[in-house]
């Protein structure tokens, strides 16, 4: 546990101590503060018009939850869909590319410590990151009365995806010592796994129930409605730990190729 | 102690090591040497563990480098061709991120960290950024790094490449003190650094040994550099004799 704290540690400052770190912050917050101005503007718009028309029915049926914070969440995949390929492609990649990958290999370190280790730097990251967006449902909060209960299921979802990401672009870093086919690679597979329920409904019951399956998407949208159910959590924490598994075999097999 | 027995290895279909044995003992400086592509640095990356050969063991301490490849980690000090520094830590912060993964405890973190900065003379430098170090300190941070555990075994691949007169001064006399009792094995282009410092020699040339001798058994009144044209051209032949294939220097060319 002490080696993944410290390889996990490591990660952290190298993100902190480069300009990476903020220009992926700068970027988040700028993209989802537009977001969320914009739906919040919307908002607003659509009350003072129902309000002036006396729309009492149509009024009951808008809130907060369902018309704020909902399509936030879903804007601030797409746009983690981008950056996390970012946070990651250096993982591997630049270790194997500048020969530090052979100072960690001949450590007494288990790859499984390295992998993990890793993927907790780019994990706390995340956090972060999902962190300082929390100011959105703070200004809500202090502003309006959406339920709490459900926003935090939102956040849930939005760490699980974007925690799934992580592992994914892990994954293709570890295959790889350029960090930008590491990126275009990470960033292909997660914008496909987000559209992959698009053609769902018309390609048939069984291939379209796979395909919903298959996608985070449909996963997430779930959970930000509020619901927390173990099928979701189950496809998300299965996704997660098969990237990783393959990235320890990725990583093990660099070895013997 | 080192043991190497029997080493081959492939890169796909690319022969880069045949049959390699060699051993290092305890308290002994084994000059590793070899033209350009001998196999000197695939050599070097197997006994680190690094990865793994086609054939052959390599017993380091009495642990098996494949089968035991954690206790001989535990017991290495390596320095691979490229120093493996990360270009953002500074001097002090990697090192003691190396102790932390080299299993040092924690300690004893920061007693060791001054007494490496302190022998491999990087105290002045300790919080400048590695990517910011000129080629000497790069080199000796690497030093610094394979010997921050303490190894009973170092493995050094070219120590003393890219550095001026001053510096490979320096580090040679690093090295001799550190071999004592430990064992110590580094590959070079320099041949005369091999005669001021070693202890034993042996020479590869195309992925084989051609020699593995003590240096006064090698030498006898020549120049090291005699011997070493001497068994490469002798190696050379010999290939030619067993109807090999290859290229061979001395072609003729004569009108």
């Amino acid at each position: 546990m002490r080696n993944v704290i410290t390889i996990a540690g490591k990660e952290v400052r190298s993100f902190f101590v480069s300009p990476i770190a903020y220009v992926v912050l700068t970027g988040f917050l700028l993209l989802g503060g537009w977001f969320f101005f914009n739906l919040l503007f919307r908002f607003t718009y659509t009350l003072t018009l129902y309000t002036s028309f006396r729309m009492s029915q149509a009024m009951a049926g808008i809130n907060l939850n369902e018309h704020v914070m909902a399509p936030l969440l879903h804007n601030l995949i797409i746009i983690l869909v981008i950056l996390v390929p970012t946070i990651t492609m250096r993982s591997f990649a630049e270790e194997k590319k500048s020969g530090t990958f052979e100072l960690l290999l001949t450590s007494p370190l288990t790859i499984n410590q390295i992998v993990m280790g890793k993927f907790l730097g780019c994990l706390f990251f995340l956090f972060v990151m999902i962190l300082a967006t929390g100011v959105y449902p703070a200004i809500l909060l202090i502003f309006g009365n959406p339920e709490t209960a459900v926003m935090a299921s939102g956040y849930l979802g939005l760490f699980l995806v974007g925690a799934t990401f992580v592992s994914i672009g892990l994954l293709t870093s570890s295959l790889t010592e350029n960090q930008i086919i590491a990126a275009v690679s990470c960033f292909v597979i997660l914008l496909l796994l987000y559209v992959l329920s698009w053609p769902a409904d018309t390609t048939g019951a069984v291939a379209g129930d796979l395909l919903k399956y298959l996608s985070v998407i449909e996963h997430f949208s779930e959970m930000v409605k509020g619901i927390i159910d173990t099928k979701d959590l189950v496809y998300f924490l299965t996704l997660i730990a098969f990237c990783l598994f393959l990235t320890q075999r990725s990583v093990e097999s660099s070895r013997w190729r | 102690m080192v043991e190497v027995s029997s080493l081959t290895k492939y890169y796909s279909d690319f022969r880069a090591l045949q049959d390699v044995s060699f051993t290092a003992h305890r308290g002994q400086i084994l000059g590793f040497l070899g033209p350009n592509g001998a196999g000197k640095s695939t050599t070097m990356r197997i006994i680190a563990g690094f990865m793994p050969a086609t054939e052959g063991t390599v017993v380091v301490e009495g642990f098996d480098v494949f089968r035991e490849s954690h206790e001989v980690r535990r017991r290495l000090g390596y320095l691979p061709e490229n120093p493996p520094l990360y270009p953002d830590m500074t001097v002090s912060s990697y090192l003691k991120f190396v102790a932390r993964i080299k299993g040092v405890p924690q300690k004893q973190i920061s007693a060791t960290l001054d007494a490496t900065l302190e022998r491999c003379s990087l105290e002045s430098v300790a919080y400048r950024l590695l990517g910011h170090l000129s080629k000497g300190y790069r080199q000796r941070a690497g030093l610094a790094q394979a010997l921050i555990h303490n190894p009973p075994v170092l493995i050094l691949d070219e120590p003393t490449l890219g550095l001026d007169p001053k510096q490979i001064i320096e580090i040679r006399s690093l090295i001799r003190e550190l071999s004592g009792d430990r064992t110590v094995i580094l590959s070079t282009h320099i041949l005369p650094e091999v005669s001021q410092i070693c202890d034993k020699v042996v020479i590869i040339n195309e992925g084989r040994v051609a020699v593995e001798k003590n240096l006064e058994e090698l030498t006898q009144g020549r120049t090291l550099e005699e011997v070493f044209v001497d068994y490469i051209s002798k190696d050379m032949k010999e290939k030619e004799t067993e109807g090999e294939e290859h290229i061979t220097l001395e072609d003729p060319i004569t009108p």
